[in-house]
């Protein structure tokens, strides 16, 4: 049982994704019921095996006892375990939340539950799979089932999910190019294994052409500044419920296979690897500062949180491109808190219109009177967002800072700073409806029993409250734990 | 001059022309205004993937990856982990092709059109933001 955690992990939502809809079909609730706990038991999995590889070292398993290299390989290192469990976590939390949207009809709401627990199951298997190709169906998993959960949030969802579609099938086209070439020079498709064909040299010309597919084909998967044209409709118009996992964990899964490509497959004693970051670096820093400034000019909650999801992304890659173990650490750290952040603020905006139907901020006027739990989450997270001690945002970007400084580079931190501040605009403003202006008066559309809300979407917030604050008083350790497979890495 | 292009085309046109019709296949995308040609054209992109796949699995002289009695050797067999490879490919190719389908009949049950043009006109004057 212990030895089969990693793919248990990801087989249960698979199993219970294929019999939701089954089920849903006997009776209206058993269908849920399963995918709630098929997570559930994934969650509790995951915390078992950070705990287990903390105290290993990192697991290789052979699926179906095939040996690597020809046999499908999981490899959890403390990395990949830590980002399994806020997969998991949000995954659950969205799970449960998700009941409270949609259409009411039981085939409709078994297949979105049957659709969210795949895109679980792929984001899962993308972030614990050692194999080349393995990754490239797990992607198509996750973009598959996105696909979906997009076209599910009405006539404006069907047309950005679409576009989405040709643009991240231009994606997966390149990742499978990509890899192509990279398997017909060296003839293995397990990363372990092609690291260490790589590494004898004589492949660099190959490495290049590859790596430029690579970083166009995560690029548009994870929505890094040039290719984020889909991002912004897509995430404003998807299915409200399973808004949070989609804004909140779907594009950081690319962001850490990027990272797999450049730092543990090539390495850094690759020749190409300085221009590669640097170009990497140009693309998070347009991305922050674009990202922030077209932020500021939406009045609509939902574009705003997209397109700061933009500049937030920027951070990430801007640790990448950094490439000290300090500044990957700070990135990961980022991945993690604006998880939270993003998943935090999509649930408020998810809650305050679940209560009054609406998402324009101009109507938000004293809302935190009517829905206080849901305002302070909105607050801190926003505090996060900006950068604001002892939250999560404030330290990732620490070490993102400390790490630039460390090579030298002061652009990237000049735009560190700047980039916060522009956050600070947007963000204040929504924080300034919400307490000052005048109370618009809408009608409370749920207003049964004594709490603000039902407890599905109570528990989520109150989870991504406590997360955002922990993480961020519990930063060092997990810098300790993301350091026990940095190390050795990164510049 | 003539025997070096012929020799180069000889080893390496095939991958030429997969990069014609794979670029084609982009172009198509970018260009083409209507929503059904774009989903052509991303076929014609994933078939170019496929058949780049297939050219390096391809071996002179070697037979079908089938355990055969009288042939013993590794070497006299192809490769049969590209065409498996490509098997999974096709696969979500079509079923990247079946989401699309079906996302291109509800956009014509809502909008009544596929054209970009059209679809873009509506989409603003719609008001944005409360109805979804």
């Amino acid at each position: 049982m212990k030895e089969n955690i990693p793919v248990l992990i990801i087989l249960l939502p698979l199993c219970s994704a294929l019999l939701c809809l089954l089920l849903t079909g006997l009776h209206k609730r058993l269908g849920r019921a399963l995918v709630v706990l098929a997570t559930a038991g994934s969650l509790v999995l995951s915390v078992i095996q950070l705990r287990t590889v903390i105290t290993e070292g990192t697991i290789h398993y052979a699926v179906g006892g095939y040996e690597p290299p020809f046999g499908i390989e999981l490899v959890i290192d403390s990395l990949n375990a830590l980002i399994i469990v806020m997969i998991s976590i949000i995954g659950f939390l969205t799970v449960l939340f998700a009941e409270n949207f949609g259409d009411d009809r039981p085939v409709v709401k078994g297949s979105a539950n049957a659709i969210l627990a795949l895109l679980i199951t792929g984001l899962l298997g993308m972030t614990s799979t050692g194999d080349m190709f393995n990754l490239y169906v797990f992607l198509e998993i996750t973009s598959l089932s996105a696909y979906c959960l997009i076209a599910m949030g009405g006539s404006k969802g069907v047309v950005s999910a679409y576009r989405y579609m040709l643009v991240g099938t231009i994606a997966a086209t390149f990742y499978l190019l990509g890899i192509g070439i990279l398997y017909s020079a060296t003839g293995t498709l397990n990363m372990g294994d092609l690291s260490a064909i790589l590494n004898k040299g004589g492949y660099d010309d190959v490495m290049l052409v590859s790596m430029s597919f690579l970083i166009a084909a995560f690029g548009i998967k994870m929505a890094l500044f040039p290719f984020h044209g889909w991002q912004p409709s897509a995430y404003t118009h998807a299915e409200p419920g399973t808004r949070p996992l989609i804004t909140g964990v779907m594009g950081k899964i690319p962001a850490l296979a990027m990272f797999r490509y450049f730092y543990c497959i090539y390495g850094t004693d690759y020749i190409y690897v300085k221009y590669l970051l640097i170009l990497l670096g140009v693309f998070s820093v347009f991305g922050m500062l674009y990202g922030s400034l077209m932020a500021m000019g939406q009045s609509d909650i939902r574009k705003i949180l997209a397109y700061s999801s933009v500049a937030q992304i920027g951070y990430i890659s801007l640790g990448f491109a950094i490439g000290t173990p300090v500044a990957l650490a700070g990135s990961f750290l980022h991945m993690i808190g604006h998880a939270f952040m993003k998943g935090g603020l999509f649930f408020c905006t998810g809650a305050i219109r679940f209560k009054y139907g609406t998402v324009n901020i101009d109507d938000f006027g004293r809302i935190y009177k009517k829905m206080p739990l849901t305002c302070g989450l909105l607050v801190v997270a926003a505090l996060s967002m900006i950068g604001i001690p002892p939250t999560a945002g404030f330290f990732s970007k620490w070490y993102l800072a400390l790490g630039a400084a460390g090579r030298h580079e002061w652009i990237y931190i000049a735009v560190l700073v700047i980039s916060s501040l522009l956050n600070a605009v947007y963000f204040f403003k929504v924080i300034e409806k919400v307490f000052i202006q005048q109370d618009k008066g809408l009608d409370d559309k749920w207003s049964k029993g004594e709490l603000e809300l039902p407890l599905t979407i109570i528990l989520p917030v109150v989870v991504c409250f406590i997360a955002i604050l922990g993480i961020g008083i519990f930063n060092v350790k997990l810098f300790d734990i993301l350091m026990l497979t940095l190390e050795g890495v990164g510049l | 001059m003539m025997t070096t292009i012929n020799a180069f085309l000889a080893a390496k046109g095939i991958y030429l022309l997969t990069l014609i019709l794979l670029s084609l296949g982009a172009a198509g995308i970018i260009v083409c205004n209507n929503y059904m040609k774009k989903l052509i054209c991303m076929n014609v992109m994933q078939v170019a993937v496929i058949f780049f796949f297939l050219c390096f699995g391809q071996k002179t002289g070697g037979t079908i990856p089938v355990a055969l009695s009288e042939v013993v050797k590794a070497s006299e067999y192809i490769n049969p982990l590209p065409h498996g490879l490509m098997l999974t490919a096709i696969v979500v190719s079509l079923g990247t092709t079946g989401v699309g389908l079906s996302l291109l009949f509800r956009i014509t049950e809502k909008y009544g059109t596929i054209e970009e043009d059209d679809l873009i006109r509506r989409e603003n004057k719609t008001k944005t933001g409360e109805k979804e």
